[in-house]
């Protein structure tokens, strides 16, 4: 299974190759990827509904419960049924739509990769797992929406989105390794086994504040909601695949996976609900009064993803079933109207509804594709998405709390669905005929297949429904409730008041869509205050995050070396001190250990040594009087049977002398700039470190109880690591990933002093020079990585 | 700096330095030594054939770009570390060969971890130190 997981983010590495090599065939080759992967899970679906699950671990931190543990059950099968599926599509269609544009390559390794992340947190069996991925699909959608990086809006979008859902992921991070910890596991399919644990436990309720954020959060809830419709800055098929099919969808299917462990408390229900009802409401009242195709699309969005959370909230066995049949047939609709817009504006140059008009004729495929999908997105008889209402409204109509006033609230949301489904299919393809910056006609087969197969399903789902109950939401259904349960759905269900509602529910929809023009001041004037209320408010928060940045850093990172020496010593002063203070037996300061007359000498060399650096006039002078304490240092390692440290250290001062000679040639004359408070100052500084190392020196060998490490690696050096130096034997073997750490570190450092040394003077140099510029690019050129070249790709290497 | 002394000498002690920088790189696991002091003494060498010939005839006796031995180095100790993985599904755990070899002993992935250090040291010291030579030139 992990294959599954690991073939979009394989995909991703060879998808630029690929494209590279079969051109405008690339999508429909790339496409089998998620072609395979729907097939693969296709497979399942008859093993999952005789009640089988499929799990794969694989070892990961194991000390720490984390595993990179997979599960294939109903809800995940679900799940990853519409992300592979609408991926392949989604692919095949951006082929044709990002045509010719450079960055093609790159959009499909982008969509693949966040496919792959999708399918992880979908299928992932463990916590900390899911959230890994979780974060991955985070990642990609920022690069998704950013895709025209050269503009600021997509830029600033994507990085909206990123820090919304970011910081939500965070939140969600806290309250996952909580539910951990109350529940003593971090594998979700023990974990529901025993609800009682997290709910009886103290941290209930920080857990579920935490999860709730990252959730909603992820799916656009209020009053986070705002982040995506900027979102819609991505190219049309991203926006049709991450933020309407499937990635606003992880905040849904965290809240189903985990309601058997968190669900059917008060708290959960209440604001669940609210926050789900108040979503519904807000997003389809505000999506019906857009003129942009995607916002319009976008805000429905938010909408449905509200009618989610919200029949989640309620959290009965018939809620349930109608949260996973309305998933459904979301994504069949929304995918395929998100498609249509895509086609519309890449065929007519303009997403505008208002400037839309009477294009049947010119594109009868789309407008087609685009009537099936709206139809089923307002609740009209014979197909998928009346099925979902029906349910939907009946889960209202039943809930055992406040059943009046959840039916009012669906029904309110459900009426501006159907205006704003009115909108996007009607108001472009009829009425009279409006001129378009491009002429119209027909869009290429690649994205005429994603609206026709989705809309085509939309009407073939309502026709076996019971099919569909069986294999596709009967299991979901009872892999979220985590016991049987009996699902039936029907196309006709037979005269009753839910159907009244929905007649009633599309006959008010359509009156407001032929009302809208003298509808829409009275709209604005009744407007909720939502629209710009969360927005300004991240829009605050991010300018005091920045704000109080640039304070921090004219603080702490003010250029001035002296300063964070200062800093650095006086921190280390402090804390190291505090703890001998408080936790050392500081009486062995007083134990003055024998010395050797040949030891007192090397030290009263240091010591003079050191008086001279701070007396002495000249640069080069107080730099080998500070390698004379250098050296006398090696000189005591040399005496305390320490011939390790002692050539490093010799060969470190060596170094560090020719260093500091080559730098003082750059320095400006040797003037005494600080005055006497200063020195003192300084002076008072380096005393107390001065203090404090003896102090800690002292202590720490008087203290002969403390040897333990000592012990363990004089004993073990031989033993586990087969050398006899204890010091290499601790940098290469029982320490070796600290080392490792540490040469990362120098070669940060020597590219960064490189970088300031070398790199500048040579743009400077171009810039001053301008007739030496081709041959500098020339040589920028040939050191590029190859792969960065096409020529150098297509000669065959 | 321009020394007949220092250049003859340079001509005798840069061999010199530098098989004592291998030897010490070389016995490091039993006896003082190891990759740090090792690629310390070698970075001396180079560092002492730059001052007496310059910096231009020490880089090409180095022959292969310093910067480019900080990759390297880093690649042998991360493949270290990586042989380890494979080997027994942890990362950086050592293996060792069964018999012994001369000189050095017997042969394992520390190591091999040893001369990715000794490598990044040779390098980092390099690149920083002729990077602020050649701007006095």
């Amino acid at each position: 299974m992990i294959g599954a997981v690991l073939a979009g983010f394989i995909a991703a590495l060879f998808a630029p190759w690929i494209h590279r090599a079969a051109r405008g065939w690339a999508g429909w080759l790339i496409a089998l990827v998620p072609a395979g992967l729907t097939l693969y899970f296709g497979a399942h679906l008859e093993r999952l509904a005789g009640g089988e699950t499929f799990s794969a671990v694989y070892a990961w931190v194991s000390s720490l419960g984390t595993d990179l543990a997979f599960r294939l059950d109903g809800l995940g099968a679900l799940f990853a049924l519409i992300i592979s599926g609408v991926g392949a599509l989604v692919i095949i269609y951006g082929g044709g739509y990002l045509k010719g544009d450079p960055q093609l390559g790159r959009f499909y390794a982008y969509v693949l990769m966040f496919m792959g992340a999708m399918l992880g947190v979908v299928l992932a069996d463990n916590l900390i797992t899911l959230f890994v991925f979780w974060e991955l699909t985070s990642i990609s959608s920022y690069l998704l929406i950013g895709f025209y990086h050269s503009e600021a809006d997509s830029r600033a979008s994507a990085l909206q989105a990123l820090l919304v859902t970011g910081t939500g992921g965070l939140a969600m991070l806290a309250g996952l390794v909580l539910l951990g910890q109350a529940t003593g596991t971090y594998t979700i399919s023990e974990m529901v086994t025993q609800p009682q644990a997290a709910q009886s436990s103290s941290l209930y309720g920080a857990i579920l504040v935490l999860v709730l954020l990252g959730a909603f959060t992820k799916s656009a809830q209020f009053p986070f909601h705002f982040w995506l419709p900027g979102a819609m800055a991505a190219p049309t098929p991203v926006s049709a695949y991450l933020h309407s099919a499937t990635m606003v969808k992880a905040g849904i299917y965290l809240l189903a996976r985990l309601s058997p462990v968190l669900g059917g408390t008060d708290a959960w229900q209440i604001s669940v609900t609210a926050v789900g009802g108040v979503t519904m409401v807000l997003g389809a009242y505000v999506a019906w009064r857009q003129v942009d195709l995607k916002r319009i699309l976008a805000y429905s969005t938010v909408s449905a993803l509200g009618m989610l959370v919200f029949l989640l909230g309620i959290g009965t066995e018939y809620a349930v079933k109608a949260a996973l049949t309305v998933l459904l047939a979301h994504s069949l609709y929304k995918g395929t109207l998100f498609l249509v817009a895509g086609a519309l504006d890449h065929e007519t140059g303009t997403r505008d509804v208002t400037r839309l008009g009477g294009l049947w004729r010119a594109m009868p495929w789309t407008g087609t594709a685009a009537l099936l999908g709206a139809a089923s997105m307002a609740g009209l008889p014979p197909l998928f998405g009346f099925i979902s209402k029906e349910v939907f409204y009946k889960a209202a109509y039943d809930a055992p709390d406040l059943a009046g006033p959840l039916t009012a609230a669906a029904v309110t949301g459900s009426v501006f669905m159907v205006t704003a489904a009115a909108l996007v299919s009607l108001k472009p393809f009829f009425g009279a005929r409006l001129e378009t910056p491009k002429h119209p006609h027909e869009a290429p087969p690649s994205m005429l297949l994603g609206p026709v197969v989705l809309a085509g399903l939309g009407v073939l789902f309502a026709f076996v429904p019971s099919w569909v109950a069986e294999y596709g939401i009967r299991t979901a259904v009872e892999a979220t409730l985590n016991h049987a349960a009996e699902i039936e759905l029907e196309l006709w269900p037979g005269l009753n008041v839910v159907l009244l509602l929905s007649l009633l529910t599309v006959a008010a929809g359509l009156a407001v869509y032929a009302l809208r023009v003298p509808l829409q001041p009275w709209a604005d004037r009744v407007d909720l205050g939502a629209r710009v209320g969360p927005e300004r408010g991240y829009r605050v928060l991010l300018g005091g995050m920045l704000w109080t940045a640039d304070r921090q850093t004219r603080i702490l990172q003010n250029g001035y070396l002296r300063v964070y020496l200062m800093t650095i010593v006086l921190t280390t002063v402090a804390l190291t001190g505090y703890t001998l203070l408080t936790r050392a037996d500081i009486e062995g300061v007083w134990r003055l250990p024998d010395a050797r007359f040949y030891e007192i000498v090397v030290v009263a060399l240091i010591v003079v040594a050191a008086i001279v650096v701070t007396q002495v006039q000249s640069r080069l002078a107080a730099v080998l009087a500070l390698a004379t304490v250098g050296y006398g240092v090696s000189l005591l390692y040399i005496m305390f049977g320490a011939p390790d440290l002692a050539m490093t250290q010799f060969s470190i001062e060596t170094l560090t002398v020719v260093l500091f000679v080559l730098v003082i040639y750059r320095l400006p004359r040797f003037a005494t700039l600080t005055n006497r408070a200063a020195r003192l100052r300084d002076a008072l500084i380096a005393a107390s470190a001065g203090v404090l190392m003896t102090s800690l020196v002292l202590i720490l060998t008087a203290d002969t109880s403390r040897r333990h490490v000592t012990t363990f690696f004089s004993e073990n050096s031989v033993l586990l690591a087969k050398g006899r130096n204890i010091v290499n034997v601790i940098l290469v073997d029982f320490r070796a990933f600290d080392t490792l750490g540490e040469i990362i570190v120098l070669s940060v450092a020597a590219a960064g002093v490189y970088a300031l040394m070398r790199l500048r003077p040579e743009r400077e140099r171009r810039e001053a020079l301008p007739e030496t510029r081709a041959t500098v690019e020339l040589s920028a050129m040939a050191e590029a990585d190859p792969p960065a070249e096409p020529q150098a790709a297509d000669s065959g290497r | 700096m321009d020394s007949v002394i220092l250049r003859t000498a340079t001509r005798y002690l840069l061999p010199l330095l530098l098989l004592f920088s291998l030897f010490a790189l070389l016995r490091g696991h039993n006896e003082p030594g190891g990759g740090f002091v090792g690629g310390l003494v070698a970075s001396t060498a180079f560092v002492l054939y730059a001052i007496g010939c310059g910096v231009k005839s020490a880089r090409e006796l180095l022959m292969i770009s310093p910067r480019r031995l900080i990759g390297v180095g880093l690649l042998v100790a991360g493949i270290s570390g990586i042989i380890g993985l494979l080997a027994s599904g942890v990362f950086m755990t050592a293996q060792w060969s069964t018999r012994d070899f001369p000189v050095v002993g017997k042969l394992g992935t520390p190591l091999l971890f040893d001369i990715g250090v000794y490598l990044v040291v040779v390098g980092v010291t390099l690149t920083i130190i002729f990077a602020l030579a050649e701007g006095e030139e």
